[in-house]
């Protein structure tokens, strides 16, 4: 017991410490665990059927696709355009949803009024729509952008509304208390208490804005990753379009991880588990 | 001629000693089939300048309702609020209010929290700003201006509240039931700190709450409310010494208050 003890204490600290590490988050050895496993099935799989690379590529096939047009430029290149043409979308939709909506949650008449109109528009696949706007504003970044703002503007207005509706009465009744008239009640209490939704509401919108991106140069562009999948599909390329589906999804991984940074930055003060995202 | 001149006089000078002048003050809901709800009064009160008002009241008989009206929250039916001889008409920049929950902004420092009213109002912000560090010094939270609310216990934010209600200088604070949601240990130490502050800062204070004992230690007078539609069931003179404490509560004249106010409780079946 005691030698065991003892020997325990004299073992070397980093061992310890990485154990005690795994024991308290044990997700930093599954996820990757998981993955080994996962690939490697997937590998054996697709080897052991002799599966045709141009119908279910291996993940060393996706591999060598992913390293050798990392190299040549083309999955970066193409990769910048579509994230400009969703972040620019993104903002717009942020700007004019939280704008919007602020209105819409201040003023009940033009509530009533745009209600049903609103309706109409989110019940509408956006993605129908797509093909109109490539007529509109040309195979340019323009239509890209509109497709995947319009697509990412509903989510933040629906949050936007909610979030200034929710806002907690007793705060209201303080600043009424105090004389605050209607604009200052919505700096100092309504727009501030509505962030935590208005936040979740963006969270969605900037997974939302790659999707319409990948949409609207699905219906026509000349570049972008969306244009590149249906370039590569064509010529039965499928390593090359699963590299560039791993390269979307970091993308979305690594808007999402910047979002949340400046949401925990910035709301530090709100229960983040209230504050719900993708 | 003369003496109805001194009437007149006589009748100035009371006038400008009672702070706020209630006169047949009712409160009617209607439902929604159109069926009006009598919730309080009508009731007549004046609450002299520097007075400590403390209303007490079995639950639903209107006595937050009262308060909400005072503060210009709420509108009444009927009669009328006078603050210093100005009927009132919404809320009022010499009252002060402090809720039953501390309302604090979580997104701002105590000391931001305690200025809230000079950004409301357009005050000045250095001299604010001064007010209000000297404000947390008095109710014991000058450390923590830079802390945030969830930083702070229950008891702290309240007093947070406290500090923000007095940082416009008022001359009158409605406190509905600022306590209530304190444990008793609390609750003892924040009574008589604000006992203190009443002290030393002469303030006009009306104070809503459910405990009998803590209107009696509170008040100057008490103003007991019967069960719905609440009116006035009976308005005691304390006269507990100014200087009381936590003993005063085991005095003769504490339990003869106390028990009288009890009496009327029981008398109108509104027992909580």
């Amino acid at each position: 017991m005691t030698t065991q003890t003892m020997a325990y204490i004299a073992s070397p600290k980093p061992r310890r410490r990485v154990r005690r590490f795994l024991r308290e988050r044990p997700e930093w050895l599954l996820v990757p665990l998981l993955f080994v496993v996962a690939t490697t099935a997937w590998q054996a799989v697709i080897r052991g059927f002799d599966v045709p690379v141009y119908i279910f590529p291996a993940p060393s096939d996706i591999g060598r696709a992913l390293v050798e047009r990392l190299g040549s430029g083309v999955y970066i290149e193409h990769g910048l355009y579509t994230l400009s043409e969703a972040l620019l979308g993104f903002l717009a939709a942020a700007v004019a949803g939280i704008a919007v909506g602020s209105i819409i949650a201040q003023f009940r008449i033009v509530e009533k009024t745009l209600y049903p109109y609103l309706i109409a528009i989110q019940t509408t696949p956006k993605v129908a729509i797509a093909p109109l706007f490539i007529m509109w504003f040309g195979f340019g970044i323009t239509s890209k952008v509109i497709v995947a703002g319009i697509i990412s503007f509903f989510p933040i207005l629906v949050n936007v509304i909610a979030g200034l509706r929710s806002t907690d009465v007793q705060r209201i009744e303080l600043m009424r208390s105090l004389r605050a008239s209607r604009w200052q009640i919505f700096w100092m209490v309504r727009l501030p208490s509505a962030l935590p939704m208005i936040f979740a509401g963006l969270q969605v919108a900037i997974i939302f804005s790659i999707l319409g991106a990948i949409v609207g140069e699905f219906v026509g562009s000349n570049k972008g990753l969306g244009n590149l999948i249906l370039q590569m599909n064509f010529n039965l390329d499928t390593p090359g379009v699963f590299g560039a589906l791993v390269c979307l999804s970091a993308m979305g991984i690594t808007l999402h991880v910047i979002m949340h940074r400046i949401q925990r930055r910035l709301l530090f003060w709100a229960d983040q588990t209230k504050i719900t995202g993708v | 001629m003369q003496s109805a001149r001194m009437q007149a006089v006589a009748m100035e000078r009371t006038e400008r000693r009672s702070a706020i002048r209630i006169d047949g003050l009712e409160k009617i809901y209607e439902t929604r089939d159109g069926e009006r709800i009598q919730a309080l009064g009508p009731i007549s009160l004046d609450v002299a300048e520097g007075e400590f008002i403390t209303i007490v009241g079995p639950s639903g008989c209107g006595k937050s309702t009262l308060l909400r009206m005072l503060a210009g929250l709420i509108d009444r039916s009927a009669g009328d609020i006078r603050v210093r001889d100005t009927s009132i008409v919404g809320p009022q920049p010499d009252i002060g209010m402090v809720f039953q929950s501390p309302v604090l902004l979580p997104w701002k420092t105590t000391l931001a929290n305690v200025m809230l009213p000079a950004a409301v109002l357009g005050l000045d912000q250095a001299t604010s700003r001064r007010r209000a560090e000297s404000l947390l010094d008095m109710v014991g939270l000058g450390a923590f201006k830079d802390k945030y609310p969830s930083e702070l216990s229950g008891g702290m934010q309240q007093r947070v509240a406290i500090a923000r209600a007095l940082l416009h200088e008022p001359s009158i604070l409605l406190m509905d039931e600022p306590f209530g949601a304190l444990d008793a240990m609390t609750r003892e130490t924040m009574n008589q700190e604000l006992r203190r502050i009443w002290r030393e800062s002469g303030k006009t204070i009306v104070f809503v709450t459910h405990s009998i004992p803590e209107a009696v230690f509170l008040g100057t007078r008490v103003l007991v409310l019967s069960p719905r539609p609440g009116r006035i069931a009976d308005l005691v003179d304390v006269e507990l010494p100014d200087d009381r404490d936590l003993d005063s509560m085991a005095s003769d004249r504490f339990g003869q208050v106390t028990r009288r106010i009890r009496a009327q409780f029981n008398a109108r079946g509104g027992i909580e």
